[in-house]
């Protein structure tokens, strides 16, 4: 019975400390809010940060969207010549990655390239005193340091998802067309017959950018609150990559559920 | 110590998660003086600091700025108090992504509207003052710990503080280097007019530089005055840490039972 309820002790803790932690780092979301304003007043400090995070980015980003592209090329040809209906493989290819595919993956790719990278290089200036003298120099890191770093991924992370969906629609072209000779004309007309641009485009857009925020925050968050040792921030990182994963995953989910709740 | 303190700190105490870190501490820093405050380390000395830049508040007591009660500062006034205030951290704790030119820049560039040929004279004045101006063009990565810790001094002074603040300015430098900033210490602090704080072990180098001392343990001030008046007391702490003695009021064995009786025990196998 005592080893049941120190168990039960240690799962309540746990999840209280979950919560507690949703609490601060919503608390902290309404802190980039507050100190934003410096941001958009000093352009060059949010452009820098749309480098690191979003241009930077772009050959991973790319190269990815290309063959995710060339690969539902292929698989998409392969089920819809079963059917007679191979001409419909660009209306396939452009649905799965403007719905699903390239927020999700575009996400998570971005997650895995800038959110540790901005993670590492807060929780490394807070390990190094670097925030700290910052504070002490009367400039508020989180309007100088934090601020820009999130809206930079704001920004860059829909940017990076279209470019992904854009090279995933020329690799299903390179496969089906090219290569395999579906006729380019039906690949072109039908999908842009089939692609709504409120009902797919948009709500593309909308979850990309959702995605953007949830993993700019949890990057910023992660990376800020960090224990400040090498350890502190290697598991930081971590966090930083799983949790947006999740998050990114679990918020397609319910975003899909609200936008296609017609079905 | 005369009565014009830029800094006064009274009956002071804080705790942190119910750990008492400051009991009752009473300290002066008149202007345009360098007082150091020694002591073992985990007595409180930097956050010591830290309560008087404002970045803690004490649980009860007062720390005063150039008139002002520190804790008492709303955000705008406390920033205020921070332009005029320059900190040199431990390690340097300089901006490892920006040159050491833009390093001495950054808080000239933030807090004044001054033309990039006027923050290009100062900055390179401030380099000149630390020896360094021919080094303007490296990154932060390619300095040596001494060079580090004088860029740090020169961005601390960028603004002409009236608070210098340094936090173990000696640690972990070689003997030319640990020379070279306590002099530097003592003479920015003369030409700028500023009053210097100092937090450190090192007892030979910062005797020859400061004015005044105060002496610290568990939290509480236990010795204080100028070097000479410290050198000819017979207070055995004082006598310990200036002559670092292995063993006295500090004592060298962390407590425990009887040796002997640790000696002859068998442990019980694992």
């Amino acid at each position: 019975m005592p080893k049941l309820r120190e168990l039960l002790v240690a799962l309540g803790s746990r999840v209280t400390d979950r919560i507690w932690r949703l609490g601060f780092a919503a608390r902290f979301l309404c802190m980039i809010l507050v100190y934003s304003g410096q941001t958009f007043l000093r352009p060059q400090l949010l452009f820098r940060e749309i480098w690191f995070s979003g241009v930077l980015s772009l050959i991973i980003i790319m190269v990815s969207g290309l063959f995710v592209g060339l690969v539902l090329g292929l698989q998409g040809y392969d089920t819809l010549q079963r059917y007679g209906s191979s001409e419909a493989l660009g209306v396939l290819v452009a649905l799965s990655l403007v719905r699903e595919l390239g927020p999700v993956v575009a996400g998570l790719l971005f997650a895995s390239r800038a959110g540790s990278a901005v993670t590492a290089e807060i929780g490394l200036m807070k390990a190094t005193e670097q925030l700290k003298a910052m504070d002490m120099m009367a400039v508020n890191p989180m309007a100088r340091v934090v601020a820009p770093r999130f809206w930079g991924g704001v920004i860059a992370m829909p940017l990076l998802a279209a470019l992904f969906s854009m090279m995933g629609v020329f690799g299903g072209y390179l496969i089906g067309v090219v290569f395999i000779g579906v006729d380019e004309g039906a690949f072109w007309s039908q999908m842009q017959s089939s692609v709504d641009f409120r009902e797919d485009v948009l709500n593309g857009i909308i979850k990309s950018f959702v995605f953007g925020i949830a993993v700019s925050l949890i990057a910023v968050f992660e990376g800020y609150d960090s224990i400040p040792t090498a350890e502190g921030v290697s598991r930081a990182i971590t966090r930083t990559v799983v949790t947006s994963a999740l998050a990114i995953l679990a918020l397609d989910f319910v975003l899909t559920s609200f936008m296609f709740r017609s079905l | 110590m005369p009565a014009d303190n830029l800094v006064k700190i009274s009956d002071l105490n804080f705790s942190y998660e119910n750990r008492s870190i400051l009991n009752g501490i009473n300290m002066e820093f008149p202007r345009g003086k360098v007082v150091a405050i020694m002591g073992g380390s985990g007595c409180g000395k930097t956050t010591l600091l830290r309560l008087i830049g404002g970045q803690l508040r004490p649980s009860s007591g007062t720390v005063t700025v150039n008139g002002r009660v520190v804790h008492e500062m709303g955000h705008d006034e406390l920033y205020g108090m921070r332009r005029r205030m320059g900190m040199l951290f431990q390690f340097g704790a300089l901006f490892t992504d920006i040159s050491v030119y833009d390093n001495v820049a950054f808080q000239i560039r933030e807090h004044t509207d001054l033309s990039e040929e006027l923050i290009h004279d100062l900055v390179m004045m401030k380099l000149n003052a630390v020896g360094l101006r021919g080094a303007h063009t490296l990154m932060p990565n390619e300095l040596s710990g001494g060079m580090a810790r004088r860029v740090a001094l020169a961005r601390a002074i960028a603004l002409d503080p009236m608070l210098m603040m340094y936090d173990e300015p000696f640690t972990g430098l070689d003997p030319l280097s640990l020379g070279v900033i306590g002099q530097l210490i003592r003479k920015l602090n003369d030409a700028l007019g500023a009053t210097s704080l100092m937090v450190t072990h090192d007892i030979q180098e910062s005797m020859l530089i400061v004015d005044y001392i105060y002496f610290m343990a568990e939290g509480r001030v236990v010795a204080q005055g100028t070097p000479d008046e410290l050198r000819a007391t017979k207070d055995p702490f004082v006598h310990q840490f200036l002559y670092a003695e292995a063993d006295g009021p500090v004592p060298f064995h962390y407590p425990a039972g009887d040796y002997s009786a640790d000696l002859l025990r068998v442990p019980a196998r694992a």
